[in-house]
């Protein structure tokens, strides 16, 4: 008997373990976080810093003389826009002599290509302006915005830069006379995409994805919370329903790619619809998450407490009473969040959008859900693809822009969730 | 008055009432006269198959997939399994207080109103608020919830919250009132007060109560039945199951042998 440890002797020496393997338990789940908290932040500093200039845009502010010998007013909208610009851009730079074809055409240069057209749309709405001489704001083009934000560093050897020694002068020479200025940049949000960077924005992909998602909702939505209703609480519980069930739970796995073939051959190829087109992008991208609306309006329908049920149908409520009455309303915080989880994924997809051609070069929001149309991911593809110097910023602040639009959405999750559950 | 009812009609008839899960017999060859305007309970061990029967009256076993019924149950006649019967009319004619307090999570006038809304049982807003106090007033919780009658009804204690269930299911107006185990969740007071409200109730309705406490049982009910191992032991006058059972299952289970 005295050899016997008694049973408190005997938790003792085990619980000394058991808090030991708690510790480490504890210790391992904060190491994952921390791991996931690193790699996200590792993310965001370095699109931060590789896309914070595309957020802002070298500018140039000149006074420009609309010269009436360049510039006639029966010839408009054609005409001499880029000769006018660069004369009076010349007048900033003394000693740079116009003459010079090549001189006149690094001056030309200086600005993007769009400032002519800013000029000459400014100048057909108001056609007094010939012979007047007006102040003007245009963005310069990519190599010296690379410039002034340090992307040219003119120390390195001169045949290895994109401006050689006399642009570079000449650019100081504009920045002497404070004409060199660094605004946000809107035109990332406000203008569509275009060939040159310092003119490319995301109005289009932003157009382009509102749309496809507001496609994609008003399909998937009503159909994936029908199909889940019907299947939890009306079709009967046999091998066909089992085998339905094991399909979507399926069709929730397929990769996104294999729809983006299916939407090819079958919406653009039988039933003729436009490719490029946010209907289509949205329908495709509507397969996708009708699976995901289903299994979270399922579970959220599950999760409803049988007695309450038992109490509807206890007083005498049809099914359809029960579940349209009590049951849904209850499920209803479940089925939003596993929406817009579900709508999240939908925004970020690339890979089926390419296939029906929403990777196309345009350079034009789209006024409808049928004209041709980018989204913000395939945008993103786009510029990634670019070769141009300030596409990469610009790609890095187009996933930025996703990621915002991505968080919103999250968070309006959050918020409904937490609105619908303080209801009851 | 006891004469009175046995010679009459009674209200709910079964006869030869089998019930399965899958493979596995749940009742065995019930048959049992329900009196109406009386306190009918059904009691015996966990397991023994009471509720089963009690979910059998109301067709509330339909939403178990796997359940199955046989024999014939009739209310004032007619038989309830009939195909031509809808359990929605069904559910109506005969409610149910379950053994958990379970209030919708909505309003306490909601809550009562629910079943005259959905039944089309009032023309405008006045005479709904009418059948609601008259069903609050009958279910003894008018006078503790009538200056909140909009919070919401999850919000009241355990036994408010089940006079406020009963007080949903008499709304209807319905013949006879299925409790299974109404008490089983509640304290001797909130015990009391319901106990009392079935007496009362059943001056109007036919009630069947599931009960674990015998002594609940020998104070509500006027006819008892004790059901064993999925039989009907022993159904008869409450009075006399207690003090003459005729059975020795009977008499084994409330002098607390077996249970």
């Amino acid at each position: 008997m005295e050899n016997q440890t008694s049973t408190i002797q005997l938790v003792q020496a085990s619980l000394v373990r058991r808090k030991r393997k708690e510790r480490f338990l504890k210790g391992l789940g904060l190491s994952a976080i921390c791991f996931a908290f690193l790699m996200l932040a590792t993310l965001v500093i370095s699109l931060v810093a590789s896309g914070h200039s595309a957020f802002v845009q070298t500018h140039v502010t000149f006074e420009v003389f609309v010269d009436p010998d360049e510039i006639r007013e029966k010839r408009l909208p054609r005409g001499g826009f880029d000769d006018a610009l660069a004369a009076s851009l010349a007048e900033y730079l003394p000693g740079v002599d116009l003459s010079d074809r090549a001189t006149k055409k690094q001056v030309e240069k200086i600005l993007s290509n769009g400032a002519q057209f800013h000029l000459r749309d400014l100048v057909v709405a108001d056609p007094s302006l010939i012979g007047q001489t007006i102040e003007l704001t245009v963005p310069v083009s990519d190599p010296y915005d690379q410039l002034n934000k340090g992307g040219i560093d003119p120390d390195t050897p001169e045949e290895n830069r994109r401006l050689n020694d006399k642009q570079i002068a000449m650019f100081n020479q504009l920045v002497a006379a404070d004409t060199i200025s660094k605004p946000l940049n809107w035109g990332l949000i406000i203008n569509a995409d275009s060939r040159f960077p310092e003119l490319a924005g995301l109005k289009g992909a932003l157009i382009g994805s509102a749309w496809a998602l507001l496609v994609c909702f008003l399909i998937s939505f009503p159909l994936g919370i029908g199909a889940a209703i019907y299947l939890e609480e009306f079709a009967p519980k046999n091998r066909f329903s089992n085998l339905i069930e094991v399909n979507i739970n399926n069709l929730a796995a397929v990769p996104s790619v294999v729809f983006g073939l299916l939407a090819l051959s079958v919406f653009i190829g039988w039933f003729g619809l436009p490719r490029s087109a946010p209907l289509v992008g949205g329908m495709t991208l509507a397969l996708m998450t009708m699976p995901t609306i289903i299994i979270a309006t399922r579970a959220a329908l599950k999760s409803v407490p049988p007695s309450i049920r038992e109490a509807a149908l206890g007083l005498g409520a049809s099914p359809q009473q029960t579940v349209f009455g009590h049951v849904l309303p209850l499920a209803m915080p479940g089925i939003l969040t596993g929406t817009i989880i579900g709508l999240a994924q939908a925004l970020g997809e690339t890979a089926p959008l390419l296939l029906i051609g929403m990777n196309a070069f345009i350079t034009s929001a789209p006024d409808g859900p049928l004209s041709s149309a980018t989204t913000l991911p395939t945008q993103i593809f786009i510029w990634a693809d670019s070769p141009e110097r300030g596409f990469a910023s610009r790609t890095s602040a187009a996933i930025l822009v996703l990621l915002g639009f991505l968080i919103t959405m999250n968070a309006v999750a959050i918020f409904l969730r937490s609105k619908f559950e303080r209801k009851w | 008055m006891e004469t009175a009812a046995e010679t009459a009609a009674p209200k709910i008839t079964a006869k030869n009432v089998d019930v399965f899960y899958a493979d596995t017999q749940a009742l065995h060859n019930v048959s049992v006269d329900i009196p109406d305007r009386q306190v009918t309970a059904f009691i015996g061990p966990s397991g023994c198959g009471k509720s089963t029967f009690l979910r059998c009256i109301n067709r509330m076993n339909d939403t178990i997939p796997i359940c199955r019924v046989s024999g014939d149950i009739t209310l004032d006649g007619q038989d309830i399994y009939d195909p031509n019967v809808d359990p929605v009319q069904l559910r109506a004619q005969v409610g149910m207080v379950f053994q958990k307090p379970n209030p919708f999570p909505k309003s306490i006038f909601d809550n009562v109103a629910y079943g005259p809304r959905i039944h089309g049982l009032s023309k405008d807003r006045a005479e709904l608020e009418g059948i609601v106090e008259k069903a609050l007033r009958r279910a003894a919780l008018w006078d503790e919830v009538k200056d909140r009658l909009d919070t919401p009804g999850t919000g009241l204690s355990g036994g408010q919250q089940q006079r406020l269930c009963i007080a949903r299911a008499i709304a209807t107006r319905p013949e006879v009132l299925l409790m299974d185990e109404p008490c089983s969740a509640l304290d001797p007071i909130a015990t009391a007060q319901i106990e009392e409200l079935i007496q009362d109730l059943s001056s109007r309705f036919s009630v069947v109560i599931v009960t674990h406490s015998m002594q609940q049982a020998a104070r509500v009910s006027q006819r008892t039945a004790f059901f064993h191992l999925g039989n009907l032991v022993e159904f008869g006058n409450t009075d006399d199951i207690f003090t003459r059972p005729s059975d020795s299952r009977t008499e084994a289970y409330i002098t607390g042998r077996i249970g």
